[in-house]
């Protein structure tokens, strides 16, 4: 079983209300892919976010990375909004 | 090579003086400062908050670096970024780059910056009259991180 770290910020934490969790993912949630659409059947706010109806950016402890990455246990994952700094 | 994120201000001649008296081989310095407007999208910014995340911030910003040093051939780079809030006339973002020569520190530094826009995790809210928003990301910004992809050391763009 894995347990990791989820992260949220700018308008996503906003929106779920959340900015940090720990999660027990169940077997079959391995990937980024598959932890989005975890996350969209919590309810109409996630699945808002989390069913590719708007750009969510993936980060695993601390690297960019895309929705085919694999999870470890352990791992930090971050969703955020496209980046606007500068 | 150096990252910092801070809420202070900077003194940007004080931080453009250090680098450029560090080495006798440096003979040009190229440097950004962004600062924050009182306009964006039609309407009268009041505050500007930026909220960034810890860590993984400097992580990136240090990635950064350590590309346009492989890409070019550069003595030195800064970065810092503010975080929190903002006013108009604030400064934001200071990017310095030395070199023997000037056409390696211009690029190095527009390099940065266009990495910076896309990669490094800041998200940006302003304060208008009709309240608070988030900050859109802007399609010129990916692409002008693209024209860096299949280039070698110059813009797509310029050829």
């Amino acid at each position: 079983m894995m347990n990791i770290k989820v992260l949220y910020f700018a308008r996503i934490k906003e929106s779920v209300n959340y900015s940090t969790e720990d999660i027990v993912l169940p077997a079959d949630v391995n990937t980024v892919v598959a932890l989005k659409t975890l996350l969209a059947e919590r309810g109409e706010v996630w699945a808002d976010l989390f069913s590719d109806k708007q750009v969510v950016r993936a980060a695993i402890n601390h690297e960019l990375v895309d929705d085919m990455m694999a999870l470890k246990d352990g791992d930090e994952v971050a969703f955020f909004p496209p980046v606007t700094g500068g | 090579m150096t990252v910092r994120v801070q809420t202070e201000d900077f003194d940007v001649g004080a931080e453009l003086a250090a680098m450029r008296l560090a080495s006798k081989d440096i003979g040009a310095l190229v440097n950004f400062v962004g600062q924050v407007r009182d306009m964006n999208d039609g309407d009268v910014v009041s505050t500007l908050t930026l909220e960034h995340y810890p860590g993984m911030t400097e992580r990136s910003l240090e990635s950064i670096e350590v590309e346009a040093k492989s890409r070019w051939n550069i003595v030195d780079s800064l970065i810092i970024h503010r975080v929190g809030t903002l006013q108009p006339l604030d400064q934001i973002v200071l990017v310095a780059v030395t070199s023997a020569h000037r056409g390696e520190a211009f690029k190095a530094c527009e390099f940065i910056m266009d990495y910076l826009k896309t990669r490094a995790p800041f998200w940006k809210k302003e304060a208008t009259a009709d309240g608070e928003r988030w900050v859109e990301a802007k399609i010129s910004d990916d692409d002008a991180q693209g024209r860096w992809a299949n280039a070698i050391d110059k813009p797509v763009s310029d050829k």
